[in-house]
């Protein structure tokens, strides 16, 4: 079973529903017991970093994610989501996020292309990822996004958007990973990046990827 | 490279579409899941519903026509229509809308706009804007049989255009483009990127009905005054013309309604003559049904 975890933000009903569409078995919920018993996470999030983190920590589900973590349970951050998976993000202040991956996440520059960034942009893939599997490098998926990340140790980036800088717009660390765009809302592409998550397990992971 | 929007708009009664496709292979031409399914698998970027229900239970059926989208459709779609308060809009993104659109309200009240914005995010706030180029007779009561319409008024068309004419200046519209508000299009649109709104929907009163094309100086005059992205409506009558709104416009995205709804062009064939042209657009591999390709997907695991 999958668990989306619902900390009270956005429309998390659409990735729901695009879990079920490929057959797999998710719910939506913020019960401490069923989030644990799940064999993945999914960690999305909509709207600004730090209020985001701060739903997150008060509900006390960040502990969940960083739990999770440890043991290798595998996680998918969408959107926002991914973004705090790293150290900090830098909108409207600066917050810290889950540190799981080293990096931060900061506003797309003012002399590049029109900010918010939506729409539907390219992956370039720098590593395979079992993610990735029948998806094929230069698909479209769906943005929506003003910050984006700067990571750190390249070894975590597994994919590059171009949006006047090349920023990752998928990354993955053990079985820690997420995707800037919105697989839900990527019709074809995002569905088959969803149903290989649910089909992923860290074994098949190891194997796959090294 | 981020890709040009194409974006067809469907208007909706009552929860059945008024103004759609009419292939003849759907079931029900009038079922909004089907007329979205049926541009999903075209590949059509986004969906615009345009709902001018006038009836008191219409929260309901809106409601539940867009869960019903949402549940069957994945691709970003934005609902518009008789949206008045932050209440409204979180009935329809809580149903699974990702975008709400207002237009009369956010004239009204543009307080609105900073509250959506700060309530769910500037991505889901389109701020439409009819717009009306000034210094001409105006007509009496436009938008016949578009009571209530908040996206556009696409309900009746002017034959002239005023293409060739330099600079100018345009006026904003309000109740579906009955009433002059007196506002320049051009300040009203910086001020709704000030308060929030993460997109504009621009539609030309002057263009919209002609099949003439887009109004290319508004388009371009408000592309340029804002920085987030525009979507140019109103008036689209061939490929072309599309081409035109994204490449002189400096549109982002392109709404339209009849060229698609009626057969003439397909989003595919649009989106061909787009890429022939330079322009980057998304195109998607040959249409599977949905059944077979999620079958697919679910054998690989």
């Amino acid at each position: 079973m999958i668990s989306i975890i619902d900390y009270g933000v956005g429309n998390l009903r659409s990735v729901e529903k695009a879990f079920h569409a490929v057959g797999a078995d998710a719910r939506l919920t913020n019960d401490h017991t069923l989030i644990r018993e799940s064999e993945r996470l999914v960690l999305p999030g909509v709207g600004a970093f730090g209020e985001c983190a701060r739903r997150l920590r008060e509900s006390g589900l960040d502990q969940l994610v960083l739990e999770a973590a440890q043991h290798q349970k595998p996680i998918l951050g969408l959107c926002v989501g991914l973004q705090l998976m790293f150290d900090e993000g830098h909108e409207f202040g600066v917050h810290p996020g889950l540190g799981l991956m080293r990096g931060r996440v900061v506003r797309f520059p003012q002399t590049g292309p029109r900010v918010p960034q939506i729409g539907w942009n390219q992956i370039e893939k720098k590593k395979p990822e079992a993610l990735l599997a029948g998806i094929p490098d230069g698909s479209y998926f769906y943005f929506v996004h003003s910050y984006y990340i700067e990571a750190e140790d390249q070894r975590d980036v597994i994919a590059v958007t171009d949006y006047g800088i090349e920023y990752p717009s998928i990354c993955a660390r053990g079985a820690v990973r997420g995707v800037q765009f919105h697989p839900e809302k990527s019709q074809d592409n995002g569905l088959r990046l969803l149903a290989n998550f649910a089909g992923i397990s860290a074994d098949a992971k190891s194997s796959e990827s090294q | 490279m981020l890709a040009k929007r194409i974006i067809p708009c469907l208007d909706v009664d009552r929860g059945r579409v008024v103004k759609g496709i009419k292939f003849l292979e759907l079931q029900d031409a009038g079922d909004p899941i089907e007329q979205a399914r049926r541009y999903d698998r075209e590949g059509a970027d986004e969906l615009v519903f345009l709902d001018i229900t006038a009836s008191s239970d219409r929260r309901d059926i809106v409601r539940e026509m867009v869960r019903k989208v949402a549940d069957s459709v994945f691709i970003p779609f934005t609902v518009g229509g008789g949206i008045r308060t932050i209440e409204d809009m979180r009935e329809i993104l809580a149903s699974g809308a990702d975008k709400i659109s207002i237009n009369t309200a956010a004239i009204d009240n543009p307080a609105l706009i900073a509250s959506g914005a700060s309530s769910f995010g500037s991505q889901a706030i389109v701020v439409a804007i009819d717009a009306r180029k000034r210094g001409r007779q105006r007509e009496g009561n436009r938008g016949q049989g578009m009571e209530g319409s908040e996206m556009g008024n696409r309900g009746g068309g002017r034959g002239a255009s005023d293409e060739g004419e330099a600079g100018g200046s345009w006026e904003v519209y309000s109740h579906g483009g009955r009433i002059a508000t007196g506002i320049d299009v051009v300040e009203w649109a910086v001020q709704v990127e000030k308060l929030g709104a993460g997109e504009i929907l621009l539609t030309s009163m002057d263009c919209d009905g002609t099949r003439d094309g887009y109004d290319l100086g508004l388009t371009r005059a408000v592309a340029e005054a804002v920085s987030i992205p525009v979507i140019a409506s109103g008036g689209a009558g061939t490929l072309e013309h599309l081409a035109e709104a994204l490449e002189e416009g400096k549109a982002s995205a392109v709404l339209a309604a009849s060229i698609f709804h009626y057969g003439e062009f397909t989003i595919t064939q649009a989106k061909e003559l787009l890429r022939a042209r330079g322009l980057p657009v998304r195109i998607t591999a040959p249409t599977l049904e949905p059944s077979n390709e999620r079958r697919q997907v679910t054998h690989d695991r």
